[in-house]
């Protein structure tokens, strides 16, 4: 048993609970620890009741023995700040949801929870999901658990902080432009941002309705196609999830890579991009050669119009998104307003940090007389090229290999100034969510500094068995 | 009138701001001035493409409608909802004076 519990796979301790040589108190305990030693430097959490972790730890232990065998009975799982819990808060990491407690389950908590898992904690985010380090969050910093000095990444730098750092076994994340494969690449985990309609996303606090999807941050790749296959399927509740069979991904894992075929995008090997990174990714496209895969390349020709492309619609959708954030329902209210429009500019004006402001701006003024064709309609229009690149690409192989980012891990304050340069940091993640693909983030080396770089595995639509397939075989083979 | 653009060719942000329903202060005006001037300008580069022709994307995916029985459910409890709201009369929403 290496060290704790805490440090297994979700697999592992799931084999354990079953067995009975593990006791989701123990198990919960085991992390409840850890948290109180590394959180003070990871900042990975934002709200924690250990009480209440214990009391769903013990129900889980007593349901087992009264013969109860959900897939996930007693397994903690770490949830993302803008996925709801009931009974939990869900601040979004914002201001402006301060005191907010949630009166329902996410479809995808609701179907954790039908298995047996437990919600431990609430893990850190960029302010509604809108920033890709997490310096974004109004509640806290979160750190890089290889290197405080670092940026998680982000949005999900919460849940990769805290799956990375001991803190979590596995967790929740969201993707809308690689907000889960980017800080699960940063900290070194896998993180895996399921097709457009996969995962349902009631109950998740939207940011860009058509781009959104919820997906799993783990320790290893079979752990994130468990969750998956739990989490997946169509829902009532959210008309855009598909009308599809979710297979068992963690029976189609192979060792071999025999009969795959895989492609390398030229565009995605980009200018500047870190030295380290592309030879980490490029000697991982060997290790795949190596079991048996055949390795060819291919073009995404639109890839350089991506960044506009996806900052004008995430823009214009979250603008209409957070127009409920008025201090009506929930959340913040300023008092002393003389009437609700006043009240609507000074709530929202206190509740909400720079960056939502700023894409507010952005997204009203892209959707706004004058601007709708030039822009918005545009981009919707080069949202289709990009769309047709991947199905060309899609055409000639099972899987694309990619980099997940152009650079490591940078350190906290760095780019936090400028956003532009943040924003360009997306270029490798953000057209899978424009054509509404899968992809998955491995980890497959480490730079000079010891930090973690991630292998990206681009899946068509439904594509995810193929990725963790590949995934599942790159890793066995790194580790063995 | 088209608005939204000042004299200098950015966003008005004031402008747009208001729109949004936020009110921003004279110093956060003059700095997302600046920042979206940079940032439009960028995203402006959709523009060197010819988009003749081509159909637009709003979502991926199918969509499709759905309909059930038309039968009362039971919703979300009204107490448990009006819990997180900020001001609360007579089991409703409460707001500052909307007509005189």
């Amino acid at each position: 048993m290496p060290g704790s519990a805490a440090d297994m796979t979700m697999c592992t301790a799931l084999d354990l609970l079953q067995a009975g040589k593990l006791s989701s108190r123990d198990l919960v305990r085991g992390l409840l620890d850890r948290i109180r030693n590394s959180d003070c430097l990871t900042g990975a959490y934002v709200d924690i009741d250990e009480a209440d972790a214990l009391r769903q730890a013990d129900a889980a232990d007593a349901a087992r023995a009264s013969g109860a065998r959900g897939r996930l009975l007693g397994m903690p799982i770490a949830v993302k700040d803008v996925i709801n819990v009931e009974g939990q808060s869900c601040r979004c990491g914002s201001r402006i949801l301060e005191g907010y407690v949630s009166p329902y389950d996410a479809t995808a908590i609701a179907r954790l929870r039908s298995e047996g898992a437990i919600f431990v904690g609430r893990t850190n985010m960029d302010e509604f999901a809108m920033g890709s380090s997490t310096e974004n969050s109004a509640l806290k910093v979160t750190r890089n658990p290889v290197n405080p000095e670092y940026v998680p990444g982000g949005s999900s730098g919460g849940s990769a902080a805290a799956v990375g750092g001991g803190e979590a076994i596995a967790a929740l994340g969201t993707d809308t432009g690689g907000s889960i494969r980017q800080p699960a690449a940063f900290c070194g985990c896998v993180g895996l941002k399921p097709t457009y309609g996969r995962v349902s996303r009631y109950g998740l606090t939207a940011f860009a309705s058509s781009l959104d999807q919820i997906g799993p941050i783990t320790r290893d790749v079979r752990d994130a196609a468990k969750l998956l296959e739990v989490i997946a399927g169509l829902d009532s509740m959210d008309s855009t999830t598909a009308d599809r069979p979710v297979p068992v991904y963690t029976d189609l894992l192979r060792d071999t890579l025999t009969g795959v075929r895989l492609g390398l995008p030229r565009e995605y090997f980009v200018k500047g991009m870190q030295p380290e990174v592309e030879k980490a990714v490029r000697s991982a496209v060997d290790v795949c050669r190596g079991l048996g895969a055949e390795v060819v390349d291919v073009s995404l020709p639109h890839t350089e119009y991506a960044i506009a492309t996806y900052y004008i619609i995430a823009t214009a959708e979250a603008s209409a998104n957070l127009a409920r954030f008025d201090g009506v329902r929930y959340g913040l209210r300023v008092p002393g307003a003389k009437d609700p429009v006043e009240m609507y500019g000074t709530t929202r004006a206190a509740g909400f940090g720079p960056e939502v402001k700023r894409r507010i701006i952005l997204g009203t003024y892209v959707l706004s007389s004058g601007y709708y064709d030039a822009y918005y309609v545009c981009a919707q229009k080069v949202r289709t090229l990009i769309r047709q690149d991947f199905d060309e690409a899609f055409r000639q192989c099972d899987a694309l290999l990619a980099p997940v980012t152009p650079t490591a891990a940078y350190r906290i304050g760095e780019r936090i100034g400028d956003p532009l340069v943040m924003y360009l940091g997306d270029i490798l993640t953000a057209p899978v969510n424009l054509a509404g693909i899968c992809a998955m983030s491995v980890p497959c080396g480490k730079t000079g500094q010891g930090l973690p770089v991630g292998l990206q595995i681009l899946g068509p639509e439904f594509g995810e068995s193929a990725i963790l397939r590949v995934g599942y075989a790159y890793e066995s083979a790194r580790i063995a | 009138m088209v608005s939204g653009v000042n004299a200098s060719g950015g966003i008005d942000v004031a402008y747009v701001a208001h729109l949004a329903r936020l009110k921003l202060t004279e110093s956060e005006i003059s700095t997302f001035q600046t920042q979206l001037r940079q940032i439009v300008s960028y995203v402006h580069k959709i523009s060197e493409l010819d988009l003749s022709g081509v159909e637009p994307t709003a979502f991926t995916g199918s969509i499709r409608n759905v309909f059930r029985a038309d039968k009362v459910k039971t919703s979300l409890d009204r107490d448990r909802i009006l819990r997180n709201a900020p001001a609360v009369v007579d089991d409703q929403f409460s707001v500052p004076r909307i007509v005189e």
